[in-house]
């Protein structure tokens, strides 16, 4: 028996009869014919998660982004009425990338009154309008205002910023987000504004290393280190607290004792030392109420809620900062990772050094799982086992691929449709 | 030669001008590049000294740090990373990252 109570069916899992209890086949994260339509039916229909307002601090702000699956180059821009819009980032003359510096393939940020060309000089406003053709009287019937910068789809949830690449998106950013996630209207996204955000190449399909991080059952193995001597007991078990489901999205919140209110030994000397550690600060400012739906399953203690939002991108939200993951996918078996942490601004050395120690145990931790991945895609990629059993607190994963499979049948069977 | 630390942790001099480092991919790239016995001298000298030094800093507005002060954070800063190797995985590198990468791109300053 585990330490929180199961749903009344006996398992989370039984708790989602559609989910079944079989074996699950991982071919989704080695098949290029998957991949082609998971272009289709996922990264071109979502609403995708490209970044948050503070990267857009004034008028004029911008950044790019890259969606390689897409492929896409998007120009995200904070317009002089203060609006958010997000464009492709194509000139219309000749189809030059229009925002970048050295490297057209790296992304870049900044700040600027227009975007200018580098190939012919056309210029454009930060609403996409076209301002200048340079000698305009040279060209044929053209019409300034029909060569605007291509839009795409933009809207901003709580601050966070999001685009999606459909003609005409399905649903609303509201109804895709659903219920669940838009319980954290409320929550004080806009005052963790200290960031430290990595980047990787990872030789892995997407979706594995989202798995990596939607399920706690691999801690003690892959993880060792997280787990001291003094702590270590052999039947000790991993178990989430809560696990919920609300259409394509998915959480899980974690409780127990907090790692600092344990006996020294089960802490390393620098946790000690600075009053932080992997799960962050001991102590961070009260952010005032927060929304009921960060603990939905009214865990106590608690301790961590773990936001898996369809289809790339993961909100983990400690006890006053949070982390976000993105899985943005360049080929079936490799992908691009982001990770940010976000604090409260340090208010002192002491603070900075506590946000340094999470962000620093963070890496450590995170590359293990990195690390491990290529093996998982290495295997996967020989195809030699058809089906591989998962257990109850891999509920998530279990939910995530079937998600995936969903929107995939979904657009085949509509593309049919179109074509009968 | 001009300290670069403040006078109360002048035994720790002889670390700063290889370790009073801006950024963290400065300081990932140093600790990969020591000896485990290099990273354990380093530690030894600092860590017993590391709330000390916390303590120090805190003197002054994070936002108008002294320059002793500033590479006395960065001296800070390195301790964490070089507490990696020596306290967690008793070997220079992360244990089973293999040939992952993970490089920190944003950082706040100081």
């Amino acid at each position: 028996m585990g330490r929180w109570a199961k749903p009344a069916e006996g398992s989370w899992t039984q708790h989602h009869p559609q989910l079944g209890t079989r074996p699950i086949s991982f071919d989704d994260c080695v098949s290029p014919e998957f991949f082609a339509l998971e272009r289709e039916a996922i990264f071109r229909r979502a609403w995708l998660n490209v970044g948050r307002v503070e990267q857009l601090p004034r008028v004029g702000s911008f950044f790019t982004k890259n969606i390689e699956i897409v492929p896409a180059s998007l120009v995200v821009v904070r317009g002089t009425d203060g609006e958010v819009r997000a464009f492709h980032n194509v000139c219309r003359h000749r189809g030059n990338l229009l925002v970048w510096d050295e490297n057209p393939r790296a992304e870049t940020s900044g700040v600027c009154r227009q975007f200018v060309c580098k190939y012919h000089g056309w210029r454009y406003g930060t609403d996409g309008s076209l301002r200048f053709i340079q000698q305009e009287d040279e060209f044929f019937d053209i019409d300034k205002d029909a060569l605007e910068l291509a839009p795409v789809h933009c809207d901003v949830w709580n601050g966070f910023v999001f685009v999606n690449l459909d003609r005409e998106p399905r649903e609303s950013l509201r109804e895709f987000l659903g219920p669940m996630i838009t319980a954290l209207d409320d929550y004080p996204f806009d005052r963790l504004t200290e960031h430290y955000d990595f980047v990787a190449h990872n030789n892995s399909n997407w979706k594995l290393f989202a798995d990596a991080f939607q399920e706690y059952y691999h801690v003690p193995s892959l993880h060792p280190q997280q787990i001291l001597p003094a702590s270590a007991r052999p039947t000790a078990t991993i178990e989430g607290a809560h696990y919920q489901i609300d259409g394509p999205h998915r959480l899980v919140s974690t409780g127990g004792a907090r790692r600092w209110t344990m006996p020294p030994e089960h802490m390393y000397p620098i946790e000690r030392a600075t009053r932080s550690g992997l799960i962050g600060p001991w102590e961070t400012p009260d952010l005032g109420p927060l929304p009921a739906g960060l603990n939905p399953g009214g865990v106590e203690p608690w301790g961590i809620t773990n936001f898996q939002i369809f289809p790339n991108l993961e909100v983990l939200i400690y006890g006053g900062w949070y982390l976000l993951y993105r899985y943005w996918p360049t080929s079936p078996g490799s992908h691009r990772f982001e990770a940010t942490l976000a604090f409260h601004p340090a208010r002192t050395v002491r603070e900075r050094v506590e946000h340094e120690v999470a962000a620093v145990m963070f890496k450590e931790f995170a590359l293990q799982d990195a690390g491990m991945l290529g093996g998982t895609q290495a295997a996967l990629e020989t195809r030699a086992v058809p089906d591989f059993p998962l257990n109850d607190q891999e509920i998530l994963v279990r939910h995530f691929h079937a998600e995936v499979a969903a929107w995939v049948e979904r657009y085949e069977r509509e593309s049919r449709g179109t074509f009968a | 030669m001009t300290p670069m630390l403040p006078a109360a942790f002048a035994e720790l001099e002889p670390f700063a001008p290889r370790w009073c480092l801006a950024t963290e991919a400065q300081r990932w790239q140093e600790r990969h590049s020591c000896t485990m016995a290099e990273l354990r001298n380093f530690y030894d000298a600092c860590f017993p000294r590391l709330e000390e030094a916390i303590e120090y800093c805190d003197q002054f507005p994070l936002d108008a740090l002294p320059d002793d002060v500033t590479n006395l954070l960065r001296l800070i800063h390195s301790v964490v990373m070089v507490s990696m190797a020596v306290e967690v995985f008793g070997q220079v590198k992360t244990a089973g990252a293999a040939d992952a990468v993970l490089h920190r791109v944003r950082e706040p300053v100081p």
